[in-house]
C-alpha cells in the first residue's frame, strides 16, 4: 500500500469557498450545538452571535482548537467589531457544520488570514442589528447611535440601554449586506491586540475533562487497534478466541479496511472496561498479516537508491529559468554540496483517539480532528453510512502539528463502533502505535550547484531534489514548489525532482516542506555566502533587490501570493539591527551566532540562534532572536509570542536532538519518546520576538516561525566550529574539534 | 484484589488487578481524568500526581504498590496554597497552548516549589526536564514558576 497522495487542495477545497466571506453571508442558518446551549431565552442574531435577555454573549468558535489559540482569537475578533466586553462573553465550540461555518479546519496557518474579515463582520452585522432594534425603539436614526461595552447609546437624548433588552427584536431584523457595514478603525479595537488568554485554560488547571482522550460516556467501552506493523500490510487472521478470554476483554473482532492509510486500514479491535487491561490483552493478540511486498522498504535502501538518483540527471523539472548549466560552466567560481534529512513524527502528547457511538444508523463522534470534515468523508466512504447521518463533535485536541489533519483514528473508532450498536466505543492508541502508524514527514536528499560571477553575486542556482512519490506524482508533504527561494531571483535556475517509492504514509507535520527546505536552502546560500566573502544576510538582501511582489502559487480557487522583497527586507534588516549581528566571524572559536531568513504560511521570518559548542560536539543555543512580519494586527499578542516561541523551539528539538523516524524491513523502527526525542525545558534559551507591523492583512502564526530557526541554528554552528552539518538526525560528532 | 486507597483526601474502594498503573486506576476506574495519559513508560510526564507529596508518574506506579500512601491529583491540588498559586501563575502568563501536559507540569511545579520554594533556574530545569510539552511553552513556564515562587516574572504577559 502507498499513502494516498492528499495534496492540500484535498483539504483547501472546502476552505477556499469561504476564503472571500461569501459562504459567512449573515442569513445563513444559525448554529445548531450553539442554539441549543445559548438556550431558547437567547437570541440569535447569526451562527456566530447570541444574546440571552440578560445580555450575557454567546460566540460560537467554528475552528478546531489544536493548541493554535483559534478557540480564543476568532472570538474576540467578533466581540470586539459586536463592542461588548471580553468578560460579557462566553465561548461555545461549534459542531463541524460546513453548510453553517464553511471551512472548519487547522492547518497551513490559514485560520488567520481566511478568517479575519468574515470574523469581523460577523460581529458587525449583529452590531448593527442591534443599534437599528434600538434606534428604532427610540425612533431616532440609527446613524445618531453609538455602541460599547454591549450597550447602545443615543447621546443626544442621553438614553442608553443594554444590548440584552433589544437583542430579541434585533433577531428579527434583516441582517445588512456585510460589504456595507464600515468596520472598526483599528486604534478603536478594544478586545483585538489585547493580550488574551485561553478560554479554556482555568478548566485545564484544574484538570477538568476537556480533550478527545477524556471523552466518557454511559455505558462506554475502551478499545486498542492493532494494525499490520508493516505499513501496507493486510490481515489473514488471529487468535481472537484466546484474547476474549483475557481479563477486562468484551469482544475481539477483525475489521477489514481499505489500501488508503488516512482511511479505515486492516485491523484488530480489541474492547473492554478498562483501557490498560484491552492493551494489556493485546500482549496474547497473535495475527498472522500478509506483508504483501511492503517489507521490502528500508532507511538503508532509501539511502541507496537516492544515491544512484543523484548520481544521474533529475527525471523531471519543477522550474527551469534561463540556462542555469551554462551559466554554471561561465561561473568564476562554483559551489556544491549534497544535503539529506530524515523522516519525522508529529508526535502529539495527546496519541491519537477518538469516540463514537452507533445507534439506529446514526454514527455520532467525538474526534480530536485537525479536519473534521474530511473525517466525515473517510467515514462515510469506508462505512457506507450517508455524510447526513453523522454527527462530529469538535473536541479540544492535545497537540496538532498536522498529525490529525489525517482521520485514520476517526475511521477505526467509527468502525469498531458499528461492530457494536448502541455502545459507545473510546479509541486510544499506545505511544507505541502513535510512533509507529504516523504521517510521517517525508525524508529527502538534495544535490545543490551554484555559481558566483568574478564580483560574488550568485548567477546560477541548482538543486536536484531527491523525494518519495507513486505513479509521478510526490506523496504528501513530498513536493516541492516552483517558488522555493531562490527561485525568482537568480536568472539562471533549475529545480529538479527525481522520485523513488515508499510504503511509508508522509503527511503534512508543522511548516510542511519548508521544515526541511529552509534547512537545506539557507545552510547552502550560508555556504555559497562564504564562496563570495559575505555573509548570509548580505547575500539575501542583494537577491532580493528592490522591494516588490514576486509570483505565486496557483491553489483551486486560492492564490497563494509569492514573496514580497520588500517585506522580506524589512525582517532581515530589523533581526540584523536586534541581534547585534557582526557579519562573518574570522575564525571559529565555539561560540557564534547563525542567521536564516524564510517566508512561509504569508508570514516572513528572520532569525538569528546564538550557539556554544563544546569541543566533544554538544551544541548549546544561548539565545534567539526572532523578527516575523504577519502584516498590521498581532490579534492576540499573547498567543503569538507563544507560538513563535513554540515554533522555535520545535525546530531546536528537530535540529538537535537526533530525532529520525528509521525503518527496517517496512516497518518504523522507533517507539516511544526514549528512541524518538522531543525538546525539553533544558535545551530553551531566552527567546527575543519582535513583530515588524506591516500595511497587510494579518496572517497566521501556527508556522512560519519554525523554518529559519534550524538553518539559523546550523550556520552558527558552522560559525563556532567550521564543521558544516549536511546531513540529519545530528550527531554531536558531526562537529566535536577536540 | 479489592482495595482501599487515598486519593484526594478521600477513602476510595475498588477492585483492579494490583499490577494496573494508578494512571488507569484514576481514568478509567474512578473517573478522574484530569492525570494525562501520554507514554506509559515514565518518559514523558504527563501522568504526574503526588504520592505523599512526591512527584510520581501513576503510568509507572501499580495500585497494588500505594498502600496507606495519599494520593493527589491535579483535581485537588488547587486545595493546596502552593498548588493554588502556581495554577494561578499559569493563568496569569498564559501558559498553555494545547493544555494536554499542563496538568503534568502543574503538578511538578508544585512538588518542587513545596520542597524549594525559591529554586534556581537551574532547579526549575532539572526539576521539569522530565515533563514533555510538545507545544513547547516552556519559555512561559519557567516564568511561571517563578511568579509562583513569588519573584516577579521576567517579562510582561505577552512576552
Amino acid at each position: 500500500m502507498q499513502a494516498e497522495t492528499l495534496d492540500r487542495r484535498g483539504f483547501l477545497k472546502v476552505s477556499a469557498l469561504a476564503g472571500g466571506g461569501l459562504m459567512l453571508s449573515a442569513s445563513l442558518p444559525l448554529g445548531g450545538a450553539m442554539a441549543k446551549e445559548a438556550g431558547a431565552a437567547a437570541a440569535m442574531l447569526n451562527a456566530y452571535v447570541a444574546i440571552a435577555a440578560d445580555g450575557a454573549v454567546t460566540i460560537t468558535a467554528k475552528n478546531p482548537e489544536i493548541g493554535q489559540g483559534i478557540k480564543t482569537m476568532l472570538p474576540m475578533i467578533i466581540a470586539d467589531e459586536l463592542d461588548v466586553d471580553w468578560d460579557q462573553v462566553k465561548i461555545e465550540q461549534a459542531l463541524s457544520n460546513p453548510a453553517i461555518y464553511g471551512a472548519q479546519f487547522a492547518g497551513g496557518s490559514f485560520a488567520t488570514p481566511m478568517n479575519w474579515d468574515p470574523m469581523r463582520q460577523m460581529g458587525a452585522v449583529a452590531r448593527d442589528m442591534l443599534v437599528r432594534a434600538a434606534a428604532e425603539g427610540w425612533g431616532v436614526p440609527a446613524s445618531e447611535c453609538t455602541t460599547g461595552s454591549g450597550k447602545v447609546r443615543h447621546q443626544a437624548s442621553g438614553r442608553e440601554i443594554g444590548y440584552g433588552a433589544v437583542a430579541a427584536k434585533a433577531a428579527t431584523l434583516k441582517p445588512a449586506d456585510p460589504a456595507t457595514l464600515k468596520l472598526k478603525d483599528p486604534k478603536d479595537y478594544k478586545i483585538i491586540g489585547k493580550p488574551t488568554g485561553g478560554v479554556d485554560s482555568p478548566r485545564i488547571v484544574k484538570g477538568q475533562p476537556i480533550f478527545g482522550i477524556d471523552t466518557v460516556l454511559p455505558g462506554m467501552l475502551h478499545a486498542i487497534y492493532e494494525t499490520c506493523p508493516v505499513f501496507g500490510g493486510k490481515f489473514k487472521s488471529a487468535n481472537l478466541d484466546a484474547v476474549m478470554k483475557q481479563p477486562g476483554v468484551t469482544r475481539a473482532v477483525a475489521i477489514r479496511g481499505g489500501d488508503v492509510a488516512d482511511g479505515l486500514v486492516d485491523g484488530v479491535a480489541i474492547l473492554g472496561s478498562n483501557w490498560w487491561l484491552v492493551n494489556k490483552a493485546r500482549e496474547t493478540l497473535k495475527v498472522e498479516w500478509d506483508h504483501g511486498d511492503n517489507a521490502r522498504h528500508s532507511t538503508a535502501g532509501y539511502a541507496e537508491q537516492a544515491a544512484q538518483l543523484l548520481a544521474k540527471p533529475a527525471a523531471a523539472d519543477v522550474r527551469r529559468d534561463g540556462d542555469p548549466e551554462a551559466a554554471l560552466k561561465k561561473a568564476a567560481k562554483t559551489v556544491t554540496a549534497r544535503y539529506e534529512y530524515p523522516f519525522l513524527h508529529h508526535s502529539t502528547l495527546e496519541p491519537q483517539n477518538c469516540t463514537a457511538l452507533y445507534k439506529d444508523g446514526k454514527m455520532e463522534i467525538w474526534a480530536p480532528s485537525q479536519t473534521p470534515q474530511s473525517g466525515r468523508e473517510i467515514v462515510s466512504k469506508a462505512l457506507g453510512i450517508p455524510q447526513e447521518a453523522i454527527t462530529i463533535h469538535m473536541i479540544r485536541i492535545g497537540g496538532g502539528f498536522g498529525r490529525r489533519l489525517m482521520n485514520d483514528y476517526m475511521a477505526q473508532a467509527a468502525a469498531i463502533a458499528k461492530e457494536m450498536p448502541g455502545t459507545p466505543v473510546k479509541l486510544l492508541w499506545s505511544r507505541e502505535d502513535d510512533t509507529r502508524h504516523g504521517f510521517y514527514r517525508p525524508g529527502g536528499w538534495h544535490e545543490f550547484r551554484a555559481g558566483l560571477d568574478k564580483k560574488g553575486r550568485l548567477t546560477a542556482f541548482a538543486d536536484h531534489f531527491v523525494t518519495f512519490g507513486k505513479d509521478g506524482k510526490p506523496l504528501t508533504g513530498a513536493n516541492i514548489g516552483p517558488t522555493e527561494f531562490p527561485a525568482g531571483l537568480v536568472s539562471d535556475l533549475v529545480i529538479g525532482q527525481s522520485m523513488m517509492a515508499s510504503n511509508l504514509p508522509t503527511g503534512f507535520m508543522r511548516a510542511p516542506t519548508s521544515n526541511a527546505f529552509a534547512y537545506v536552502f539557507q545552510s547552502f546560500l550560508d555556504e555559497v555566502a562564504e564562496a563570495a566573502g559575505k555573509d548570509l544576510p548580505t547575500l539575501i538582501l542583494e537577491l532580493l533587490g528592490e522591494p516588490r511582489q514576486l509570483p505565486g502559487m496557483e491553489f483551486p480557487g486560492r492564490k497563494m501570493p509569492g514573496l514580497h522583497t520588500g517585506r522580506a527586507r524589512g525582517v532581515v534588516e530589523r533581526v540584523v539591527a536586534l541581534s547585534s549581528w557582526q557579519g562573518r566571524p574570522s575564525a571559529h572559536t565555539g561560540r557564534a551566532k547563525g542567521f536564516a531568513f524564510y517566508f512561509s504560511h504569508l508570514g516572513y521570518f528572520a532569525e538569528v540562534v546564538d550557539v556554544s559548542v563544546s569541543p566533544e560536539g554538544e551544541v548549546k543555543p544561548e539565545k534567539i532572536w526572532i523578527v516575523g512580519d504577519v502584516g498590521s494586527q498581532i490579534i492576540n499578542p499573547s498567543g503569538a509570542y507563544n507560538q513563535v516561541r513554540g515554533a522555535a523551539i520545535d525546530g531546536l528539538g528537530q535540529s538537535l536532538l537526533g530525532a529520525a523516524v528509521t525503518q527496517a524491513d517496512g516497518r518504523v523502527e522507533q517507539s516511544n519518546f526514549h528512541d524518538y526525542p522531543v525538546p525539553r525545558i533544558d535545551i530553551v534559551p531566552p527567546i527575543e520576538v519582535e513583530f515588524l507591523k506591516t500595511d497587510n492583512p494579518p496572517t497566521g502564526l501556527g508556522e512560519p516561525a519554525l523554518p529559519p530557526v534550524i538553518p539559523a541554528l546550523f550556520n552558527a554552528v558552522y560559525a563556532a566550529t567550521g564543521k558544516r552539518v549536511r546531513s540529519l538526525p545530528f550527531q554531536p560528532e558531526m562537529v566535536a574539534t577536540a | 484484589m479489592r482495595y482501599q486507597v487515598t486519593i484526594n483526601g478521600k477513602a476510595r474502594k475498588l477492585d483492579a488487578d494490583p499490577e494496573m498503573p494508578l494512571l488507569w486506576v484514576l481514568r478509567d476506574e474512578l473517573g478522574m481524568p484530569g492525570t494525562k495519559y501520554g507514554c506509559g513508560a515514565g518518559l514523558c510526564g504527563a501522568c504526574t500526581v503526588h504520592v505523599d507529596g512526591v512527584a510520581t508518574r501513576a503510568c509507572q506506579t501499580p495500585v497494588g504498590s500505594i498502600g496507606k500512601a495519599k494520593v493527589t491529583t491535579i483535581e485537588a491540588i488547587g486545595d493546596t496554597p502552593v498548588g493554588a498559586k502556581v495554577q494561578q501563575a499559569w493563568l496569569d502568563l498564559d501558559v498553555m497552548q494545547c493544555g494536554y501536559c499542563q496538568a503534568g507540569q502543574i503538578m511538578s511545579a508544585t512538588a518542587l516549589l513545596a520542597e524549594n520554594p525559591k529554586p534556581s533556574d537551574a532547579d526549575i530545569d532539572a526539576a521539569m526536564a522530565g515533563n514533555i510539552c510538545r507545544c513547547a511553552t516552556y519559555t512561559r513556564i519557567r516564568q511561571a514558576i517563578r511568579q509562583a515562587a513569588g519573584a516577579s516574572a521576567e517579562t510582561h504577559h505577552a512576552g
